[in-house]
């Protein structure tokens, strides 16, 4: 990135910040390994902020985020069309606009289980998969820490897997105790066996939103879910 | 680092004999709210890291699990991948004021294995080999 270009941002982001006021909102996209939260984080930033910049990089192997990478400064700004249908006016949509300053933390995939021999299935010698089961498992602490500094989440879930899976459970668990917003995500909606019917039937106390953070599937729905429960 | 009982003895009883099998500790509400809170986890994850199933009947509730998550995080190696965990969820009483922990099952991650769980019913596949 240039230097013009970051001074620019800079100087966006505090007139942005002193225009709303309000500080930015810390969201950490949650979830187990492999769901696409990555992906997701890297979405979000690729529309709201600058589409060459990457927040990680995603792959097939698990637990290839090991460490939690915060973007500050992101702010998203969309247009929502709201239909008046009752009144015979459903041809003329109200726009509305849904405005969000926050900050992205993308999170290891919490595990109850990182076992070495698991990486060295991907062509890993025995030394680098346990150097890299070692890293994954401070990664899973270290996305634990976090959530004493995150004021939502979004909890990502892979719509082609069981839901009720424990972790998830957890992660709902401590968000509820505490009073922290979340939002839920099915991801992967593009797959064919995607079925994010089955997350709404788990979790039928939270609005899931269907998504394909690698497609862009449905997205425009979830940033105005996130305006609307973070903002 | 598993604890497997060889099939060499008699049972309690001095009757018959028991096979190879894994040690299942149920363990009662009772004992486990008179246990302080990093107390109760590490009775947990030291009686999982000897190769046993713990049942707990009065379960943990989702801070509790969360810190165990983390606890387990910090003592796995190359012979301890972990743990599975299963339970039920909260249950809320009239008017959502108080809410009860429910049944809990951890197991060492290489031996246990949920297969199938929701709301009321947890089916888990536990490996003698």
């Amino acid at each position: 990135m240039s230097t013009r270009k970051r001074v620019k941002g800079v100087l966006s982001r505090l007139i942005l910040t002193l225009l709303f006021k309000k500080r930015a909102v810390k969201i950490g996209i949650y979830g187990p390994p492999n769901a696409g939260k990555t992906t997701l984080a890297n979405r979000i930033i690729h529309t709201f902020v600058d589409e060459n910049e990457d927040v990680g990089i995603s792959t097939e192997i698990p637990h290839e985020t090991r460490r939690v990478v915060r973007r500050a400064g992101v702010f998203i700004d969309i247009k929502r069309r709201l239909y008046n249908g009752d009144k015979g006016h459903s041809s003329s949509p109200k726009v509305n606009r849904a405005k969000l300053m926050l900050d992205v933390v993308d999170t290891p995939g919490l595990a109850t289980k990182i076992d070495f021999r698991d990486f060295m299935a991907y062509g890993m010698d025995e030394d680098e998969a346990k150097r890299r089961a070692k890293e994954a498992t401070e990664g899973v602490i270290e996305a634990i820490k976090w959530l004493d500094d995150i004021d939502g989440v979004i909890l990502l879930m892979d719509a082609t897997e069981d839901p009720y899976t424990q972790t998830n459970v957890v992660i709902i668990g401590n968000m509820e105790a505490r009073g922290i917003p979340i939002i839920i995500a099915a991801n992967k909606i593009d797959l064919p066996d995607a079925a994010p019917q089955r997350i709404k039937n788990a979790f039928p106390q939270h609005r899931v939103v269907p998504v394909s953070a690698l497609k862009g599937d449905n997205m425009e729905a979830l940033y105005a879910e996130m305006a609307r429960v973070f903002g | 680092m598993q604890k497997w009982r060889e099939s060499s003895g008699k049972d309690a009883e001095g009757g018959g004999e028991y096979r190879m099998g894994i040690e299942m500790n149920l363990v009662s509400r009772d004992k486990i709210e008179s246990m302080g809170s990093m107390e109760k986890l590490r009775f947990i994850l030291d009686d999982v890291k000897s190769g046993n199933i713990v049942v707990l009947e009065g379960g943990l509730t989702a801070e509790e699990q969360m810190k165990l998550i983390e606890l387990t995080m910090m003592e796995v190696d190359d012979n301890f991948p972990g743990i599975e965990i299963s339970g039920y969820p909260v249950k809320r009483s009239l008017l959502n004021l108080r809410k009860r922990t429910r049944l809990t099952v951890i197991g060492p991650a290489a031996k246990m294995r949920t297969i199938k769980k929701d709301k009321d019913l947890i089916s888990a596949i536990i490996s003698t080999t």
